[in-house]
């Protein structure tokens, strides 16, 4: 492999285990409600501001990333528990313009919280590079890929093994059957809210160091995060993830090989084409209607 | 008068007609014109796009895209190649509806989310386009555009370009109501209901689909060419998926499937804003919260809910 291709291959593997975790926050909310929610990148604004503010405050920074999620997560459960489920028998449509309505207040909230100026959050572990094969690479790349790894092992686990996760899974099959087998399907409608809130706030403030953080950081992020979904299969697990790593890598090499003006564009170009070809993305499911 | 002789549509129309030629004892000065000028062109706008979303039940987020792409279009043959405005503005909507025919095709094949993910990219890539190419375009610091002309008649002023754009609304709402009422329309809510269902019947549901698609698209670029000629000037801000998502919105918040909604909501979203601006740092999260609670006490959008409570409360 030549030493450029690989500085691409690396710096598309990072922002795109990013996408990743964003993308399984929307799967995982569309999965209890079919809702996409709109202001899933402001829990990333949130996680990113968050650790921000709390470090400067002196706290440790795994205290202040705890802090930094544990806040997005109650965020994520309070517009659950106040907007969605007020308004759960509202069509998905409205539900989604509620969340739209949430990102924007949200967004405002955090431009008078902190402010419109964008920071930097040291990174994890210095910033002295590392040498992979000829290609460059920053220490917290490591820390975004492999916390990246780490969740998505935990969430197989959480899905498989534990009886809140199963009670997702069923949900999203089918979620009358699920209700009448006993589960609370707007209980587990709150606990997907508050996952995908925990998960878009780790994701900021993984990335903070690399690509900065302000109060608006959340648009684009969300909208990336929506397109990996979307790509892989909205509602897949694997699929967020691959949708994720394809899209960010695409538009790494799009940057390097082609134009960094036309990055953006070029990953469309690439979820447009393979909509062409698989409706439902990579990984997603191919159901009939039933009508 | 009896009520058979005004049906709910000619008095809803009636109704729009009277506000437009009411409203201007309520326009203090030129700043309340540009903003009554900016509703009108978002209702024109919306009232297409409700035609999409509302009656056949497809959604799009990439309509800033075709919107811009209209002004540009038309703002580019004036400006850089000296054509007439009403020729730039013909062939700017002509280009867009050729567009939005050939992309339909393909992209209203898909369903539901992966609709709205490829018609947001439509709107992304139009919009990267148009930031780009700057020795076109201006890119991001937006050109000027020369005004519009009719036979010699220079449109110029907030007054003149009220009344263009209040009739232009008019004629734009009265065009859709025509619409949902034909055969036509009533495919398209029949597909609406049940895609199959509606083919089982024999509507060729792709062919009805991508028609009002491009019905729609000619909608949002005859008002973008209306905005950059009536402006003298535009920039790339108005092509960007927030502001197609803004428009989305207007529809929903206004009320899906009623033409009056989509203009009610456009005109409480376009003055919202300029009514917050008092509320200084707190407009954005204001704003976010009349949105949610809308929504959230409204679910079927303004007008549909007020028309039932109306309705309710008349018997």
């Amino acid at each position: 492999m030549s030493a450029p291709f690989l500085q691409f291959l690396l710096a598309g593997l990072t922002i795109g285990a990013i996408y990743a975790l964003v993308a399984l926050g929307f799967s995982i909310i569309y999965n209890a409600s079919q809702v996409i929610n709109f202001a899933q990148g402001e829990f990333v604004m949130i996680g990113g501001m968050a650790t921000v503010s709390l470090a400067g405050a002196g706290w440790p920074l795994p205290a202040a990333i705890a802090g930094a999620v544990l806040l997005a997560a109650a965020i994520g459960l309070a517009l659950e528990k106040l907007a969605v489920d007020t308004a759960r028998k509202a069509p998905v449509v409205t539900l989604i313009i509620i969340t739209i309505g949430a990102s924007i207040l949200l967004r405002g909230a955090a431009a008078i919280l902190w402010d419109k100026n964008v920071h930097a959050l040291a990174a994890f572990s210095g910033d002295a590079p590392l040498n992979i094969g000829g290609a460059t690479i920053v220490p917290q790349s490591l820390w975004v890929v492999g916390t990246a790894l780490a969740i998505v092992v935990v969430l197989s686990l959480f899905f498989g093994r534990t009886l809140l996760g199963k009670a997702l899974l069923a949900t999203s099959h089918n979620r009358v059957a699920a209700q009448l087998v006993g589960i609370n399907v707007r209980h587990v409608l709150l606990a997907s809210f508050g996952i995908s809130a925990a998960l878009g706030a780790i994701a900021g403030a993984l990335v903070a160091p690399i690509t900065f953080t302000s109060w608006d950081i959340g648009v684009m992020l969300g909208l990336k995060g929506f397109a990996a979904a979307i790509l892989g299969g909205m509602g897949s697990g694997p699929g967020a993830v691959l949708g994720g790593l394809v899209l960010g890598i695409a538009e790494a090499m799009g940057a390097g090989y082609v134009s960094s003006a036309y990055k953006d564009a070029i990953a469309f170009v690439g979820i447009l084409a393979v909509l062409f070809f698989l409706p439902g993305g990579l990984l997603g499911r191919r159901s009939a209607d039933r009508v | 008068m009896p009520s058979s002789l005004l049906s709910p549509r000619t008095r809803g129309l009636a109704v729009l007609a009277l506000v437009v030629l009411l409203l201007p004892l309520a326009l203090r000065n030129t700043y309340y014109y540009e903003v009554a000028i900016l509703v009108g062109l978002n209702a024109i706008v919306c009232v297409g796009l409700n035609l999409l979303i509302g009656y056949a039940g497809q959604i799009s987020l990439g309509h800033a895209g075709f919107f811009g792409l209209g002004a540009y279009v038309s703002a580019i043959l004036t400006a850089r190649y000296g054509w007439p405005p009403l020729a730039a503005m013909l062939a700017a909507v002509a280009g867009v509806a050729m567009l939005g025919y050939l992309v339909g095709r393909p992209i209203l094949r898909l369903r539901g989310h992966y609709l709205a993910m490829a018609t947001l990219g439509m709107g992304i890539i139009i919009s990267i386009v148009i930031a780009t190419e700057d020795r076109l375009t201006g890119g991001p610091d937006g050109m000027q555009v020369p005004p519009l002309a009719l036979a010699g008649f220079v449109l110029a002023g907030e007054r003149t370009w009220y009344w263009v754009v209040g009739a232009l609304l008019l004629g734009s709402v009265w065009l859709a109501q025509n619409l949902i009422d034909s055969p036509q329309g009533r495919a398209l809510r029949a597909l609406h209901t049940s895609e199959i269902g509606a083919e089982v019947c024999g509507i060729d549901s792709a062919r009805h689909k991508v028609r009002v698609f491009v019905i729609s698209t000619i909608y949002a670029a005859f008002a973008g060419a209306l905005a950059a000629h009536y402006a003298g000037f535009i920039t790339p801000g108005k092509v960007t998926f927030f502001h197609s998502i803004e428009l989305v919105t207007m529809v929903v918040f206004g009320g899906l499937a009623s033409t009056f909604g989509a203009v009610v909501g456009a005109a409480v979203l376009t003055t919202l804003p300029q009514a917050l601006t008092l509320f200084k740092d707190y407009e954005m999260v204001v704003f976010g919260a009349v949105m949610m609670l809308t929504m959230i006490f409204m679910p079927k959008g303004l007008v549909p809910t007020i028309a039932r409570r109306l309705h309710a409360a008349g018997r």
